[in-house]
């Protein structure tokens, strides 16, 4: 019974993580971005998608989808306003870029999170139930909501999986994540692919954003636990491997459901960190990444 | 030395500071000693960021060690300089468990196992609730002292002789070998510089100065908690005190540090906001300054 209820609940927010973090992930593969403000995009999404559906009658499907596109607008402003000067300054040298978009984005993060808090205050909201209702899984009560999150998670998941894989577009993202120069000698316009990641990050982190305020809740305090859990996992997998992502986010996420139910609430974020050390010690590349 | 301009700097600058306390009421006293604190904390991090080109996030792990290590000898009923002593040798011994992943893992990788550092210090901090206090934090029966006045002079004194000591060793070969290291590992290793050893050093150097001024700190306010000295937002002022100052300089997280404690009080009547015009500055600085401030205005004029 009780087993069932981890198998269940644990699947659930594995999935949700693992939403979370293969935007993440695409980011780093193919733009060489690691993107300290996620967790301030996801909270956007996610306090914007209540606000509309609380305050303006948007109802749980409109203001989902008002959240999703604040998290596109909080992507794109990211890129135009903080990457691209980095990327583009000539005072920066390019081996030190990676450091500035280190530093840039964490403090774009802390101007998100902060500017939240200032307009919204930093109370935990949580979005109504896309679907309301309790159902009964051979004997464990989950509601009808948990098993739309999971479902919407794993249907993005393939859809992501089968334009990578399939599409001519997804190609040239994975031949920029190869070998960005090559593409270029190629014909290919860089800039318009890494406009494609950033949308695509915009659409998954803005999703991940509102599904987690229809699920557990968000508040502007989260932003940093967010980016912290995505950057966990997506190492743990394997920096730029969207598999390996995946896996870690299973990982982390029934480390996480195991500790809660089992041991105690509070030390629910000890055996995923402690896994990672372990992990990054034997294995530095992750578990499915390419060195 | 009379034609660098960071002489004609420091001279007026340290005149000030020296002589603050006769022009300064003892509000602001109160906040420069934080900040020289502070800028302790940058100078120790930028050693290891600017100079080695390690990206820690964990410098309030070392910073922590040192504050907790000193407050709980402090308990335990041991005088001031020892508990200073004690707590700067747990701290040393945390830079080593941090050098040890740093010299198998690059860049995210061990950014990553820094922060994960910090956020294991500060579960054990609550979960031994009983000893360390928890989230409340814990008091100290000592203090530095309970005259402001006092209290800027022991930070005035503390930031000029750990700025003194940490400049001249960035200037010193191990400074040089351990930049090289920075950009490029391998060939420093094959101009026959033992990396390990360097890198090592640097570690055990910042991990000393950030655990005797998070020491220091605890002393200063008479309390240790997770949020004044462990907390990432401490890793975040420090990272930005040093870029905004100008990283690889040193003195440079010392101007930051002044820069951001100060103008968070000056802007104390914006409420939450803040913060945010704080952050945004500095954005600006490292959109437009990568250098920082300081880099700037050393920077040789040709090249400017």
């Amino acid at each position: 019974m009780l087993a069932l209820q981890i198998l269940i609940d644990g699947f659930a927010i594995s999935a949700l993580y693992g939403l979370g973090a293969i935007g993440f992930t695409l980011m780093f593969g193919v733009c060489g971005v690691l993107n300290l403000a996620h967790g301030g995009i996801m909270v956007i999404a996610g306090i914007i998608g209540w606000w509309a559906a609380a305050n303006y009658g948007a109802g749980p499907y409109g203001g989902a989808a008002i959240g999703v596109l604040a998290g596109l607008v909080a992507a794109y402003v990211t890129y135009f306003a903080i990457i691209r000067p980095v990327q583009r300054s000539r005072a920066i040298p390019k081996e030190e870029e990676e450091i500035f978009v280190l530093t840039a984005t964490l403090l774009w993060g802390i101007m998100l999170q902060v500017g939240l808090d200032y307009l919204f205050s930093n109370n935990p909201v949580t979005m109504r139930s896309m679907i309301p209702g309790v159902i009964s899984l051979a004997g464990v009560r989950t509601p009808r909501n948990e098993i739309l999150i999971a479902v919407v998670c794993w249907v993005v998941i393939g859809l992501l999986t089968l334009l990578v894989n399939r599409t001519r577009l997804g190609k040239q993202l994975l031949a920029a994540s190869i070998n960005p120069r090559a593409l270029t000698l190629l014909g290919f316009e860089l800039s318009r692919i890494y406009m494609v990641v950033w949308t695509i990050y915009g659409l998954l982190a803005g999703l991940a954003g509102v599904l987690l305020a229809s699920f557990i809740g968000v508040s502007s305090a989260n932003a940093g636990a967010l980016t912290a859990s995505a950057f966990t996992i997506v190492i743990l997998g394997g920096l730029g491997s969207v598999p390996g992502s995946l896996i870690a986010a299973y990982v982390v996420g029934y480390a996480e459901t195991i500790t809660a139910y089992l041991i105690a609430p509070t030390l629910r974020p000890i055996p995923a960190l402690l896994i990672l050390v372990v992990v990054l010690y034997l294995r530095p590349q992750g578990l499915l990444g390419r060195r | 030395m009379l034609r660098s301009p960071l002489f004609w700097l420091l001279v007026p600058t340290l005149l000030l500071g020296a002589t603050a306390p006769w022009w300064l009421g003892a509000y602001y006293l109160g906040i420069f000693t934080t900040a020289y604190y502070f800028g302790v904390f940058s100078m120790s991090w930028d050693l290891l960021f600017g100079y080695a080109g390690e990206v820690n996030f964990g410098p309030t792990f070392l910073i922590g060690l040192g504050a907790y290590g000193a407050g709980l000898l402090n308990n335990a009923g041991w005088p001031i300089p020892l508990c200073l002593a004690g707590g700067s040798i747990i701290a040393v011994i945390g830079g080593v468990a941090l050098a040890l992943p740093a010299l198998r893992l690059r860049g995210p990788y061990f950014g990553l196992i820094t922060l994960v550092a910090v956020l294991l210090l500060i579960d054990c901090i609550v979960i031994f609730a009983g000893v360390t206090g928890g989230e409340i934090g814990m008091m100290v029966p000592d203090v530095l002292s309970i005259s402001a006045t006092v209290n800027y002079w022991y930070a005035f004194g503390f930031l000029v002789v750990c700025g003194t000591i940490l400049f001249i060793l960035s200037r010193s070969s191990l400074g040089l070998i351990l930049q090289a290291t920075g950009q490029d590992r391998i060939e420093a290793a094959a101009l026959g510089f033992n990396v390990t050893k360097h890198k090592l050093a640097a570690f055990c150097i910042s991990a000393l100065f950030s655990g005797l001024a998070g020491g220091m700190l605890v002393f200063y306010q008479g309390t240790a908690s997770v949020d004044t000295v462990v907390d990432l937002s401490i890793t975040v002022q420090i990272i930005i005190a040093v870029v905004f100052g100008g990283r690889r300089t040193i003195l440079g997280g010392v101007l930051g540090s002044i820069f951001l404690i100060l103008f968070d009080e000056l802007l104390r009547p914006l409420g939450q906001l803040n913060t945010f015009v704080v952050s945004g500055i500095a954005l600006l600085v490292v959109l437009l300054l990568p250098d920082g401030v300081l880099g700037y205005v050393l920077r040789p004029r040709a090249s400017r």
